[in-house]
């Protein structure tokens, strides 16, 4: 049989196999949804009723909704490959080991941007937040924060995934590492919601871009020694 | 045809070529100093009891675990140096079937073809899935089909390529005796066309081909 694949058709392959396999376990998208949802209204109901506060901390709470519902994504897509020992198999395929990475990038991040367009609705309409003048640049914050919180997240997933306590490691792993990123993302969305008075969104936006290429960069350098570890 | 990185001329056909391999696992050493040459179109089977090393051995030369010790060559290339590209010419089906639940027979291959890079990808599906018989099956969920027929599955993932060394780990396991056919017939094929086979088996019985060796595995230690 005649055979031959490049790297980007792998990463492809990875990536739709792995969305494949979410859209046929809906409950995972709904629950992941949900939790983001119900994160927004607890600390909407910690916070108090004070419209301004509520305001004031809407683009923390946010990110940290984000989060917690992202780490039930990367969680979710290494045990994919755990289940029925896919993840040897996987590793068997011809190719490079970034290139299994690469794809589970691009599939965490279509799950984790389709969690997003249902979340900020959500918070827009439970903090009242208006519609800003910088959206574009509120936009690319939030591209950029998430693609940054993905990359960290993939890359700490798989660290975990062969951990009896994976569950627990994870987060363990994962949160001091993504300080910078959630600092950066919440505080550029922050600043822009606000109408960027200070003129300090744009620094915050070319600290997340600094970020995200040594987090990109970095991770697939170092992922073929964690997944054959 | 040029030398790829740690690619070496391979010795009077030898398609795998083992000195000194030792494992480790923690405290437990799985391998110990196995010697082996194989050579292509030779069918080799290995033999031993639980925990011998079996699996360890076929791991390893199909790049799915590092030695501790030791050197290799599969298909002339080294196996520490060179494993992305031994992964393009050696299949390994193990003990577990590596496959996704989640997905349908017709999906895990259509997965395996891209992976492989096969033209014609839906031909080619076709075709495995008729000969493993899953054809009537192929768009039903795996998590629903039984072992045996996961089994057929993953044989069928194997046969979506042609490698030139073929490992199969006990490859009749849950397999009736269509499957068995199956499995045979792969031999036949992959012999005919000078692929090594190195097989982990303890039924002999069900091998429908002479072994060219048989060999025992013992404590890490080839016989």
């Amino acid at each position: 049989m005649n055979t031959s694949s490049r790297p980007w058709d792998r990463v492809r392959a990875i990536a739709a196999k792995d969305l494949t396999a979410e859209r046929r376990a809906k409950a995972n998208i709904v629950s992941v949804t949900s939790f983001g949802a119900l994160t927004l209204l607890v600390f909407g109901f910690a916070v108090g009723p004070d419209s301004a506060t509520l305001r004031a901390t809407a683009a923390g709470i946010l990110w940290l909704a984000v989060l917690f519902s992202g780490v039930l994504v990367f969680h979710r897509s290494y045990q994919l490959e755990l289940e029925g020992g896919a993840l040897e198999a996987l590793l068997l395929y011809p190719g490079e080991r970034w290139e299994i990475f690469a794809g589970k990038v691009l599939a965490n991040l279509s799950v984790v941007f389709l969690v997003e367009l249902i979340v900020i609705p959500l918070a827009v309409v439970f903090y009242g937040i208006p519609v800003p003048s910088h959206w574009l640049a509120l936009l690319a914050v939030v591209v950029l924060g998430t693609i940054g919180f993905v990359t960290l997240g993939t890359f700490y997933a798989a660290m975990a995934s062969r951990a009896r306590s994976r569950e627990v490691l994870l987060p363990l792993l994962l949160f001091p590492m993504l300080v910078p990123v959630l600092l950066a993302a919440s505080e550029g969305s922050a600043a822009l919601l606000a109408g960027d008075p200070m003129g300090d969104a744009g620094a915050w936006l070319r600290l997340l871009i600094a970020f995200d290429v040594i987090f990109v960069l970095a991770s697939l350098l170092i992922f073929q020694h964690i997944i054959e570890a | 045809m040029s030398e790829e990185p740690g690619q070496r001329s391979l010795p009077g056909g030898d398609a795998i070529s083992l000195r000194g391999i030792t494992r480790r696992f923690g405290h437990k050493w799985a391998l110990r100093g196995i010697e082996l040459d194989v050579g292509l179109s030779e069918l080799v089977v290995i033999q031993g009891p639980n925990g011998s090393g079996k699996s360890t051995l076929l791991r390893i030369i199909a790049t799915a675990v590092v030695p501790t010790g030791g050197a290799g060559h599969v298909v002339g290339l080294d196996l520490r140096r060179a494993a992305a590209a031994i992964r393009s010419r050696c299949a390994l089906l193990g003990s577990t079937n590596g496959l996704y639940e989640d997905l349908s027979a017709r999906e895990n291959l259509l997965f395996a073809a891209r992976m492989l890079g096969v033209r014609q990808p839906a031909v080619a599906i076709a075709d495995v899935l008729a000969q493993v018989n899953l054809t009537n099956d192929a768009d039903e969920r795996v998590r629903f089909y039984s072992s045996g027929m996961q089994r057929r599955l993953a044989l069928a993932r194997i046969m979506l390529r042609e490698p030139q060394v073929l490992l199969l780990d006990e490859p009749f396991n849950a397999l009736d005796a269509d499957g068995a056919d199956v499995v045979n017939a792969l031999i036949a094929r992959s012999i005919a066309r000078g692929a090594a086979v190195l097989i982990v088996l303890h039924d002999l019985a069900r091998l429908a081909h002479r072994p060219t060796r048989s060999l025992a595995l013992g404590q890490g230690r080839l016989a």
